[in-house]
Parts: C-alpha cells; sequence; structure tokens
C-alpha cells in the first residue's frame, strides 16, 4: 500500500464528510463490516439505493422504528439482495426511462454477507451477474455466520474454529478451503472484481468508485474482520486485517476486464502467517505443524495469484 | 368497447397483463405456465409495452426481483406455477407485509412428488395464509378481467397488498376461448400508472423491509390482517367499476341455481363450469341441487358465503387439494370453520376429487351429489380413488 503523502491535507478531498451511515447502529465493538459499509457509503455518495440481505448489517441497522440508513434501503430476505437488487434496478431504469422518477443515474448496490454470498445468496448473485444488471454486489466477508452464532461457512477458513467446526479431539476445526467468490465472479466475466479491506480505507474507496463507474455488474469482496466470531481484542480489529494483507491470507488485488492487478505493494517475502493467526482465539488450537500446512497454502495461493497478475491479458 | 378475439387462456393472460403498463416483470419459465412468459416476452421484445422484462434464474429471484422493483415504485408481475410456487414461498409473506402490490398469475398445478403436471390446487394452498389476495378463474374472460383488475385491487392505497390469479394449468391456460379484450384506451382510463405510497429513490431515502422486535412484530402482522380483511371491500367496489365499464359483473361467491337449492356443492376454479353442466342435468332429474362458487379466496368472504349456503340442508365441498393427516381439505376445513357458531348450518361434506389432472366429467360431479345424499356423517373422502 503506498502511504498517503501529507494525509491530513487530503483527507476530505478523499472522503466525503457527509455520513450515510449513521451512528448508533448496533453493531459490536470493532466490527470491521459496518466499518467497510460505512467507507463504501461514503465513496458512493447520494445517488445510491441499498439492497441488504439478512445478516449482521441488516439486524444491527434496521430495527424498526430505527434505522441508520441514510440512503434507500431496503431489505426482503437472506438469500435475495442480488435478486431484490435486480429488481430495483430495473424498476429505476424503467421508471425514469417512463418520466416517473427523476431523470438521474442512481446506482443500485446489493450488500450481503459471506453466508447471503458464498453460501445461500450464490445463486441469486450468479443470475443476477450472468444478466448484467447495473449493479455493485458487496461481499462483506467475517467468515461465518456471525449473525447467528458464529457457525461456519463456505468462506471460514481451513482449521478455522466456529460454533459448527469447533475444534474438537477429532477434527481441528473447518475441514475444507475457504471458497474463492472474486475468482467464481471472474469467471462471469464480471467486468470489475475486485478485493478490499476496510484497514485499507482508501484502496477500498477507490475500488467502489471504480466500481461505480461500471456501468454494468461488479464485484467487490470486502474482508470484514470480527472480533466477537474470530474470539480476538476489539481495538486490533484494523491491525488483523492489515496483518490479513501482509501475511498474504487475503490479497488485496483488482481485476479489470479480466487483467489482474495487486493494489498492495508487493512484498518480497510474506509476513509469516503465524502473526495472523496467533491473535485470534478461533485458530488458539492449531499445532506449529498445522500452521505449517496453512502457510503453505498461503504461499500456493499467493504464487498462483502472481502468476495471473503477471500473464492474464486484459479481454 | 373491446374486440371479440380468440385465442389460448395463457397467451390471454399476458396480453390482458400488457394492456396495464407493467413496468418491471421477472418470470421463470414453468409448465403450465410457460405460455405466459413466453408471450410476456414476446410483447416486451417487439416493443409493444415499455417495460423491463427480467429473466431470471429462479422462481426464487423472480418474486424477489418483483419485490425490489415494487419497492422501487413499479408495477411489478410475475407469473408461475407449483414447484415454483412452492419455491416462491419464503418471500410471499415478506411482500404481503412490506405491503407491496405484486400481481401474479399462478397455473395450478399438483405439487411434486411424484413429478406430476396436471391441475389441482396443492400448490396455491400452501400459500394461503401468505397475506396475498387470492383469486379464482372459472374461463378466459375472467382471466382476462381479473388479471386487469388485480392491478387495480393491489394498488389501492386501503390495500397495498399483492395478488395472485389462480388460473387452472391445461384445463384453463392451455384452452383456446373466444373472449373481450379491452383496448388499451379502456384500461388505461380503468387503471392509471401506479401512484406507490412509498418507493426507493433517493429524492427521499426511506428503510424499507427492517426488522422487528417483539414489541413492534405483532402490530404489524395484525396489520396486515385488517388490510387484508378490509381488502374484500376494494375487490367488490372493483368489481362494480369493471360492471359499469365493461358490462361484465363478478362477486367475491358467485352462485347457480342455489336459491332453491337443498344440496350445494362448492368449487373453485375453472371446475365450476362443468359442476354448472352437472346441475342442470340433475335439475332436469328434478333434484333440488345447486352450485357455489368461490371466486374470492383470501380475504375469505365469510358473510357473502354464509349467505350463500342459507337455507341449504347439505353442502358439499370439493377440494382439489387435502391437507394430508388434517381434517380433510383446506378449503372444507375453512368452510366448516366458517359455520361452526351458525345456528342453523347446513351437513358439510368434503369430496377430494380432480388431483394431479385426474378428469372429471358431468357424470363425476352427480356421482358426488349422489355420494353425499346417502352419506351419513361429516367426513372427507376421495373421490374415484383405486383402494
Amino acid at each position: 500500500m503506498n502511504p498517503v503523502q501529507n494525509f491530513e491535507i487530503f483527507a476530505p478531498k478523499l472522503v466525503d464528510r457527509k455520513e450515510y451511515f449513521s451512528s448508533g447502529h448496533r453493531a459490536c465493538q470493532g466490527c470491521g463490516e459496518v466499518l467497510a459499509l460505512r467507507h463504501i457509503l461514503k465513496a458512493l455518495g447520494d445517488d445510491v439505493v441499498v439492497a441488504n440481505a439478512t445478516g449482521c448489517m441488516e439486524i444491527i441497522s434496521s430495527g424498526y422504528p430505527q434505522t441508520a440508513w441514510e440512503v434507500p434501503y431496503v431489505h426482503v430476505a437472506f438469500e435475495n439482495a442480488a435478486a431484490a437488487a435486480s429488481g430495483v434496478e430495473a424498476a429505476l431504469k424503467a421508471l425514469r426511462r417512463k418520466g416517473r422518477i427523476a431523470d438521474r443515474y442512481v446506482k443500485t448496490i446489493a450488500v450481503a454477507g459471506d453466508g447471503g454470498t458464498a453460501d445461500i445468496g450464490l445463486q441469486a448473485l450468479s443470475g443476477a451477474m450472468e444478466r448484467g444488471h447495473d449493479m455493485i454486489f458487496f461481499c462483506l466477508d467475517n467468515e461465518a455466520y456471525m449473525n447467528t452464532g458464529i457457525q461456519r461457512s463456505s468462506a471460514t477458513p481451513y482449521m478455522a474454529a466456529t460454533t459448527t467446526s469447533p475444534a474438537g479431539q477429532a477434527i481441528p476445526g473447518q475441514r475444507t478451503q475457504k471458497k474463492n467468490v472474486p475468482e467464481i465472479m471472474v469467471a462471469h466475466r464480471v467486468p470489475y472484481v475486485a478485493t478490499a479491506c476496510p484497514s485499507y480505507p482508501l484502496d477500498l474507496i477507490s475500488k467502489v468508485k471504480k466500481a461505480a463507474a461500471v456501468k454494468g455488474p461488479s464485484y467487490i469482496h470486502v474482508f470484514s474482520m470480527c472480533p466477537t466470531g474470530w474470539r480476538c481484542a476489539s481495538e486490533i480489529t484494523i491491525k488483523i486485517g492489515r496483518l490479513a494483507v501482509e501475511t498474504g491470507v487475503f490479497p488485496l488485488y483488482e481485476v479489470e476486464r479480466g487483467k489482474y492487478r495487486l493494489t498492495m505493494e508487493v512484498p518480497e517475502k510474506l509476513r509469516p502467517v503465524g502473526d495472523y493467526l496467533k491473535l485470534q482465539g478461533r485458530f488458539r488450537h492449531l499445532t506449529p505443524s498445522d500452521i505449517e500446512k496453512i502457510q503453505d497454502q498461503v504461499n500456493r495461493e499467493w504464487e498462483i495469484l502472481l502468476n495471473k497478475v503477471e500473464c492474464l491479458q486484459p479481454w | 368497447m373491446g374486440k371479440r378475439v380468440g385465442m389460448e387462456v395463457a397467451i390471454a393472460a399476458a396480453e390482458a397483463v400488457a394492456l396495464c403498463n407493467i413496468d418491471v416483470a421477472a418470470v421463470y419459465p414453468i409448465t403450465p405456465q410457460s405460455h405466459i412468459a413466453e408471450h410476456m416476452a414476446d410483447i416486451v421484445h417487439d416493443g409493444r409495452i415499455d417495460a423491463e422484462f427480467i429473466t431470471v434464474e429462479s422462481e426464487h429471484s423472480a418474486i424477489s426481483a418483483c419485490a425490489g422493483a415494487s419497492a422501487a415504485g413499479a408495477r411489478a408481475y410475475t407469473a408461475t406455477s407449483s414447484q415454483g410456487l412452492m419455491l416462491m414461498h419464503e418471500i410471499l409473506p415478506i411482500v404481503s407485509a412490506m405491503r407491496l402490490p405484486v400481481c401474479m398469475a399462478n397455473a395450478n398445478r399438483a405439487v411434486s412428488g411424484p413429478l406430476n403436471i396436471w391441475n389441482d390446487h396443492s400448490d396455491i394452498m400452501p400459500q394461503r395464509d401468505s397475506g396475498w389476495i387470492c383469486l379464482f378463474t372459472e374461463n378466459g374472460q375472467e382471466v382476462i378481467d381479473l388479471s386487469i383488475m388485480s392491478f387495480k385491487i393491489a394498488e389501492d392505497p386501503e390495500v397495498m397488498l399483492p395478488c395472485v390469479v389462480n388460473i387452472d394449468g391445461f384445463q384453463l391456460t392451455h384452452m383456446i376461448e373466444p373472449f373481450e379484450l379491452p383496448s388499451q384506451a379502456e384500461v388505461a382510463k380503468f387503471l392509471p400508472p401506479r401512484k406507490p405510497f412509498a418507493q426507493l429513490h433517493p429524492d427521499n431515502p426511506i428503510s424499507m423491509g427492517c426488522f422487528a422486535m417483539p414489541d413492534t412484530y405483532a402490530e404489524t402482522v395484525k396489520a396486515k390482517d385488517v388490510a387484508l380483511r378490509g381488502a374484500k371491500k376494494v375487490v367488490t367496489r372493483v368489481f362494480a367499476d369493471w360492471a359499469k365499464r365493461f358490462g361484465r359483473k363478478y362477486n367475491v361467491v358467485e352462485t347457480y341455481k342455489a336459491k332453491d337449492a337443498d344440496t350445494l356443492m362448492l368449487t373453485m376454479g375453472s371446475m365450476g363450469e362443468t359442476a354448472s353442466a352437472a346441475v342442470d342435468e340433475m335439475r332436469k332429474a328434478g333434484r333440488k341441487v345447486g352450485l357455489v362458487k368461490l371466486r374470492l379466496w383470501r380475504p375469505f368472504p365469510v358473510e357473502e358465503f354464509k349467505a350463500a349456503v342459507a337455507g341449504c340442508k347439505t353442502l358439499i365441498v370439493m377440494d382439489r387439494a387435502l391437507s394430508t393427516g388434517g381434517a380433510g381439505g383446506p378449503v372444507a376445513t375453512d368452510v366448516k370453520s366458517v359455520l361452526y357458531g351458525e345456528k342453523k348450518k347446513p351437513r358439510v361434506l368434503n369430496v377430494i376429487a380432480g388431483l394431479g389432472g385426474r378428469d372429471l366429467a358431468v357424470r363425476d360431479f352427480e356421482n358426488m351429489f349422489d355420494l353425499a345424499s346417502k352419506k351419513k356423517d361429516e367426513t372427507f373422502e376421495f373421490y374415484g380413488v383405486r383402494e
């Protein structure tokens, strides 16, 4: 990540001062998701409609009779944020064409957690992306079903302990690899796919702005730290996000029309994954050989990504 | 006046909806609804109407997209059947709770398993508590008329609830019938563009579909029930308006030769016509039989139904679905509970018949009347099932 010189001078120009997600919501302390959401909305500005899946962000923000949303917002169900957003997008298009709403471009976005994206919401997401709706889909990935009590999802990393993949005597945590949804989106020929993390807010904001400029579908996978589910101190949430990036556990990159680009400074050697794992209770049970195994996987995935960055050309 | 045309009923359903200035249609194909979806696609692709046609990847997404579109202020339409409706099930009560006037055609078909593509009412019955206005049609003309009226009813400020128009699969959807198709100008006068109470737009940001804690949830459930019960008044009003404009009069409960009848049969949907023929035959033989047909199934038209069956000794309720392991067919159990508190009430017999496309001819309805006259208790039974 390139450090921004004279940040205090430039910050007001880089980031909208206006808050689109008000304070007073019910998110846990140190929640990475809500921080990401706040940045996302700042990057998008006023002319946006949000379709949100059931999940942490819906529950903490929309408890009737209050709302934390300063922009138009709709929640329908858990698995259909992309489908509901498809309808919103189509309606805005039709109503604007027919002169029944202001003739102004309004972006539709869908927001879902990793369960609402990688598991139960994958079909609706795939459908919406394939149909080419003009929307950005954000996956706020906290790597488990945190809203329902920290159950494993297909985005839970290998060996992480959750309430449905506990670190038992026979089976030490999650048995499978994290599903790679950004890759699935690239395979859909989505014109803009990116990974982001609220520990790198300017990177996140610039990606959101890039996605917003795409007239068509785009997808941003946001690594969203969860102190509650990851069993770590809430004040180190930003640090954990940075460690995920620095260790290569969650590399920051974007894929524009098939062309991969790392948006982080490429280190000569990644930090050891142990630095990231040891701060979190969900990995507390790992033995040195388990960590070694995870390190090997991270190294391999990193190599694969570097190869793509180097070799793949835009379509 | 509209013009006389002859076409397949499913095609006519799409033509009728095309007259309604819809903004968004999201449809996934399923037999026997497919002709509606296909013809809707033809209409949009030929530029005959200005609407967005979303070819969704499932019925679940079809209804979800309609929910999103309706929340954004659009007039949204979908059509489905059987397993498709079952897949939508989860979203149906959400659409009504959000008070979104989405309209839908359901080509009634048996649910799996075993897989069966033919007609009965087992798809709509599991949805009956979803808070949707639920209409049944008997013939092609009703399909046209009720499809158009459904938008007017659903979007009424007193209602703001979704509406499903049931069209018996194949037996009705695939019939070629002559009917009168209203003109675009007439429908435009009857049904102006939707004026949403609230819509998703940055000009006036609002939150829709919020979650509710125990202190407000029950209130929303009651509000929906009050609105749905109140919808009957609006249905009647819209029916009356339609009669004035188009000369075709509809009632929420229809009766046929029922006034002096001692035995009545209750049907819903296209079977009413065959049953009418059976009543005619039996009247010729001097038997005092008649027919009651429910056009409006939800909200249940309690007063009109009671008035229709007052004076009869025996009421045969024909169900084309079964509440498995329950007290009989869903219509009969409803009817029985409606009549329970009445001092003078008919004996209610329940016949489960016509499941999964099993043909019922005029003779079969006569048999059902005969069966009822012989029966002593008020149990239910299957008609024409091989043991």
